[in-house]
């Protein structure tokens, strides 16, 4: 009886959220990101000053901004990945959907499926493309070849990759060019089915074509996710984003529609760097 | 000359040496091989391996001795392997950055250098008197395993340095636990490295005398040992006390059990070489 009633409790809270979601505005999946005077410092060093920020569910948000500004440390804070770098210190709150991340009892590991992350490098693990697909669901404990099957190939089409590895899923992944290992990567963090997507310059290592692909990919994933991007290439910024956020030496210098922040900055910085006077 | 013919001078005089004293090593190693095989190949049959040792050359066998070097290599890979990976582990991947952390590397790094006869003595002190194991396989295992502890330690710590960071990244941002990301990415990445990090050690332990001496190894043990509270004999105790005989037939005698010793070293190294390439292999 007990058990009952819990149950029927949790499908009453899933439902919950559910229309929680949509009276947000959110269609299905993004989540919102609100960050609230988050503070960062290496040591003595202070990589981030102190910024607030909402990122609205469902839609792309480039940070740009010269390097060694904070965009990929502030990156990082969303799903906590500074937590391994050494004398890392952070102030603030950083909410997901409502719920502060970094409180004491949030199971970082739980995050982390909810925070997908795509890096500058590609680095896909030297396994085969199966494996690396399945990989984030056989640490949850997936064993089921079904479902592993099914969820691997849902990931690789959603990562425009399956045409092209569907006869060779037991090969190496490192097999694979740059652009394709960096899908796979992509793939790999789908199949955990995140709500944000974080990725760190994903296009840096890559040639114009697959470079090309990948802005596709992020345009389509957008329906479903809440995609953040750092990026140095203001085009592609202009490209794929709905707001683009500019920072400078740990500040959030400028926060706007990429529209605006293109065509019409508020602040002198910003147009300096976007026009390439500076950075 | 000008600069240009002097550097290409130089350049090519420092090949020609490195050359000759790459070779030079290979030869004296293949002359000493020579040497032993020539006098001793004459007792290589199976008797000879399958004889209790003797008084008598001609009836002199190394039976005790290669099941003693087997034991003692069996027990010693029990004790060393799990500690001295599991440290390794531990100090790369789990231990915070602190002067404790730090004195504990730099002493594993001088215990490496430590020579084995202090291990010997220590055995002797701790494993034969205080636990009273006396000279038994136990004692000299645990010893040994002392002994190579730090060289497995620091070779794991190695392998693991050796992972690309960006690995690891990847695993935690799929949602692994450190001990995922260990058992996942880590340790299949590093595992030839450690491999032939055991492997290496254990070539080291299987031709130590000294520190087994010490702890009371002996020369002739008339029987196999039934457990591990038993003395035991090892084919470098059994070598080194043949060559102190007067007997000639003892030195032809030490020169087979010198070949029976490399080949086992050879066999070590070449099962090390085979894992660490198929394991690069399976990696690309």
């Amino acid at each position: 009886m007990a058990k009952e009633t819990a149950i029927t409790m949790i499908k009453i809270k899933e439902k919950k959220i559910d229309s929680k979601k949509v009276e947000d505005g959110a269609s299905k999946d993004g989540a919102k990101i609100a960050i609230k005077d988050v503070k960062v410092w290496y040591d003595d060093f202070m990589a981030i000053k102190g910024i607030d920020m909402t990122i609205k569910p469902n839609t792309v948000t480039a940070f740009i901004g010269p390097s060694g500004c904070g965009k990929s440390t502030f990156l990082r804070l969303f799903n906590r990945m500074n937590d391994y770098v050494e004398g890392f210190k952070m102030e603030g709150k950083i909410k997901l959907n409502g719920t502060n991340i970094y409180k004491d009892k949030i199971n970082v590991e739980e995050l982390r499926k909810e925070v997908g992350m795509v890096f500058q490098k590609p680095n896909p693990f030297p396994k085969s493309i199966f494996e690396n697909v399945a990989y984030g669901l056989k640490i949850q404990g997936i064993k089921d070849k079904k479902i592993l099957n099914e969820r691997v190939e849902k990931a690789l089409r959603q990562a425009d990759l399956w045409t092209e590895v569907k006869d060779d899923l037991k090969k190496s992944a490192l097999a694979l060019s740059g652009g394709q290992q960096q899908r796979l990567c992509i793939a790999r963090t789908l199949a955990v089915e995140p709500s944000i997507l974080l990725m760190d310059e994903p296009t840096s290592a890559l040639d114009p074509i697959s470079t090309a692909k990948i802005e596709d990919l992020i345009f389509e994933l957008k329906e479903k996710y809440t995609i953040v991007i750092v990026t140095h290439n203001m085009q592609q910024a202009s490209r794929i984003s709905d707001y683009t956020a500019f920072f400078y030496i740990g500040e959030l210098i400028e926060f706007d529609k990429t529209k605006t922040i293109f065509t019409n900055p508020e602040k002198q910085q910003t147009e300096n760097y976007i026009t390439g006077r500076f950075g | 000359m000008n600069n240009f013919q002097k550097n290409k001078l130089i350049d090519h005089s420092f090949k020609i040496l490195g050359m000759l004293f790459t070779f030079l090593g290979i030869l004296i190693l293949a002359i000493l091989i020579y040497n032993i095989v020539k006098v001793g190949y004459t007792r290589i049959n199976w008797t000879f391996l399958t004889s209790l040792p003797s008084r008598k050359p001609e009836n002199a066998g190394i039976y005790t001795a290669i099941i003693g070097t087997l034991d003692l290599m069996l027990l010693t890979v029990l004790f060393a392997i799990p500690v001295g990976v599991g440290a390794g582990i531990y100090l790369e991947e789990y231990a915070k950055k602190s002067k404790l952390s730090s004195l504990l590397e730099i002493n594993i790094s001088n215990l490496a250098g430590v020579p084995s006869i202090i291990y010997g003595l220590l055995g002797l002190g701790v494993f034969v008197r205080f636990f009273n194991f006396g000279g038994s396989i136990l004692s000299g295992s645990l010893t040994l395993s002392l002994l190579i502890l730090p060289i497995i330690i620091v070779a794991t710590r190695e392998a693991i340095k050796a992972v690309p960071h960006s690995l690891k990244e990847a695993s935690f941002a799929l949602g692994a636990s450190k001990w995922q990301t260990i058992k996942n990415v880590v340790l299949p990445s590093s595992f030839g490295g450690i491999l032939t990090g055991i492997i290496l050690s254990l070539s080291r332990a299987i031709g130590e005398t000294a520190p087994l001496i010490v702890v009371g190894a002996m020369a002739y043990v008339p029987f196999v040992p039934q457990s591990i509270f038993d003395t035991f004999s090892v084919l470098p105790m059994q070598i080194f006390n043949w060559t102190t005989r007067p007997q000639q037939g003892f030195a032809i005698a030490a020169a087979g059990a010198i070949i029976v010793l490399l080949l086992i070293t050879f066999v070590m190294n070449g099962i090390a070489v085979y894992f660490r390439n198929r394991w690069q292999k399976k990696l690309q």
